[in-house]
């Protein structure tokens, strides 16, 4: 215990050297990509789903700066209008992977024994189901689209947030305070809603945030299968997979500005994850 | 826990998870709005001889789990139903496909060990431009989903540089090897990223060690230090990270095979879906799952053999 009390203030002064560049910078990708999913359909400056083949797959010109699509449609109109689905998607799929998982992990952890064996065992079971494949097999069943993709994404997320979560509501369940809250005669869902889940505020938002990074690339790739957003609403995925005509003609800007948005919008995601972790590790 | 009860333990984990997913998989047909039938048909007006042929082979009058118990026999018996749009046996269907994504799937897992691993070691062991370059490298390419990875490969691989073909399947072994290069490079490249970086910092982890740098302080020879210090340990850590990925390769196929157009099982598995063709989505799900969970299960194994505390119980929690 000693040794990590020495080391503390060492780390984090690197820590907060180390935030410097690449988390500022994540800070602000992740701001521009959230202030363009809630406005970017509005300011979005050319129409984004009437084609005009004419103009297909022209390069970039004045006031279109990146071109237009294989529709003749204004790519950068498109990857601003689909910023939207493109981030709601995660966010719904985080929702619902933390909301669950919270809960497996809170109660598992005050239940302890054998209700915390069997809420594992059912962990472990559930590890068994790709993402992926369960979210194919959702919209086939459900018909595609965002909704169900989420949905079955949201819930093979369950085990890995539930995972890390239960580890830190164990701790927290054998902190002192807890029994003094327990001797006061408070209930325990009372003791974990007000008192356990609000002290693991700061590993629950870490771990949302690297939720989100992978939720936005399986989700892309399930819109890139066809199989989530439907053409031609703007979605990221989407673009990726209906411009792919153009990478085969040589003329592969489009399939490439949306796959940029979405590497770039992940890494930040990652990156600012990482640091809110590490953050959340020496609190 | 002795070694014969972890094994045991994992035997009885690994049946459980092939019987909760083949029952989610076969209960997915009655969460669908509708009936069974309806889901089965995935929208068809069916005549009436098929709905007959249907109700017959999924005794559909049958109770719930009965049915479910009929489902699972027959698949164990390699009889995975009937699809719909092709009325053709599933396993039929299925039958020329697995072998192009197995060969993927091994591909791309050769790519990884030899190559993540590889630079991996390379790096840990030469502080460094190569050690740097990698690192950044890697932080990059860990975050390139497979489906952006295979469009600026077929940009640049296929269309600009012409080296390798840019969609399908080859003909005979050779040209096969070469359709799947660039498809076995997408699928492998985040997780190469992501094993070569956990090898790396395993390596680095175990030259700092204090047995390591006394031994190197007594002149042991530096090979000899490589492979059974440092190499060994670093073993354990590489095994699992390696093993997960790999595993995780069998969902990402179906993404690369599509953008690639290659005949395999991930590309029929997104057709069927996209053609609500239930019987085939169960089919290849089952199977892509089952595949998926005997692998996790070696992993398991190899990362007992190679740390004996797993099998002591100190590090199962």
């Amino acid at each position: 215990m000693t040794a990590i009390a020495v080391e503390a203030p060492a780390r984090r002064l690197g820590q907060l050297k180390q935030t410097g560049a690449a988390g500022i910078l994540s800070a602000a990708v992740v701001a521009v990509a959230t202030v363009a999913a809630v406005v970017g359909p509005l300011i979005a400056p050319y129409n984004t789903t009437v084609p005009d083949t004419t103009l297909a797959f022209v390069g970039p010109t004045g006031g279109h700066l990146l071109g237009f699509d294989f529709e003749g449609r204004d790519v950068l109109s498109r990857l601003l209008a689909g910023a939207q689905s493109s981030m709601v998607g995660p966010l719904a799929v985080v929702a619902i992977s933390l909301a669950i998982g919270i809960a497996l992990a809170v109660t598992s952890a005050w239940r302890r024994g054998a209700t915390d064996a069997a809420v594992s065992a059912a962990l472990d079971i559930m590890f068994a189901f790709p993402g992926i494949l369960l979210a194919v097999l959702a919209t086939t069943v459900f018909g595609p689209g965002l909704v169900a993709a989420s949905v079955a994404l949201g819930i093979a997320y369950v085990p890995y947030v539930a995972r890390v979560l239960r580890g830190a509501a164990l701790k927290e369940r054998s902190q002192p305070y807890v029994a003094a809250l327990e001797v006061q005669g408070l209930s325990g869902p009372a003791i974990c809603l007000r008192h356990i889940v609000p002290n693991m505020r700061s590993l629950i938002v870490a771990q949302a945030t690297i939720m989100f990074g992978w939720a936005m690339v399986d989700l892309a790739a399930i819109s890139f299968l066809g199989l989530g957003v439907q053409a031609p609403a703007p979605n990221w995925g989407v673009m990726i997979s209906e411009n792919a005509v153009g990478v085969m003609q040589g003329y592969p800007l489009p399939t490439l500005a949306a796959g940029a948005c979405v590497v770039i919008v992940v890494i930040a995601f990652n990156v600012l994850g990482e640091r809110l972790l590490e953050r959340a590790a020496l609190a | 826990m002795t070694r014969r009860k972890f094994l045991l333990r994992r035997l009885v984990m690994l049946v459980c998870s092939l019987i909760v997913a083949s029952f989610v998989i076969f209960a997915s047909m009655y969460l669908a709005p509708g009936s069974a039938l309806s889901a089965l048909a995935g929208g068809r007006a069916l005549p009436a001889s098929s709905v007959a042929t249907l109700d017959k082979q999924y005794h559909l009058n049958q109770p719930f789990f009965a049915q479910y118990w009929y489902w699972v026999t027959n698949a164990l018996h390699g009889n995975l139903g009937t699809s719909i749009e092709w009325r053709e046996n599933v396993s039929t269907l299925m039958g020329g496909l697995v072998w192009t994504t197995a060969g993927l799937v091994l591909y791309a897992s050769l790519i990884i060990c030899v190559l993540g691993i590889g630079l991996g070691i390379l790096a840990g062991l030469r502080p460094g431009l190569l050690d740097t370059s990698t690192l950044v490298a890697t932080a990059i390419t860990a975050a390139l989903p497979s489906f952006v990875a295979a469009m600026v490969l077929i940009t640049v691989f296929a269309v600009q540089l012409n080296w390798f073909p840019a969609l399908g399947n080859g003909a005979g072994f050779a040209d096969d090897v070469r359709h799947l290069t660039l498809p076995a490079i997408a699928l492998a490249l985040s997780s190469l990223a992501i094993v070569a970086r956990i090898t790396r910092a395993a390596v680095r982890d175990e030259t700092g060690r204090e047995h390591v740098q006394t031994a190197i302080s007594r002149g042991i020879p530096y090979r000899l230090i490589v492979r059974r210090h440092i190499l060994r340990n670093a073993a354990i850590p590489i095994t699992t990270i390696t093993g997960i990925t790999i595993a995780s390769l069998i969902a990402v196929d179906a993404v690369v095979e599509t953008a690639f157009s290659i005949n395999g099982l991930g590309a029929f598995l997104v057709k069927a879906a996209q053609d609500k063709d239930l019987a085939v989505v169960q089919g290849i799900s089952l199977v892509l799952v089952t595949a998926f969970v005997v692998v996790n299960l070696i992993v398991d194994l190899l990362y007992a053999a190679l740390d004996p505390r797993v099998s002591l119980g100190t590090a199962a929690t």
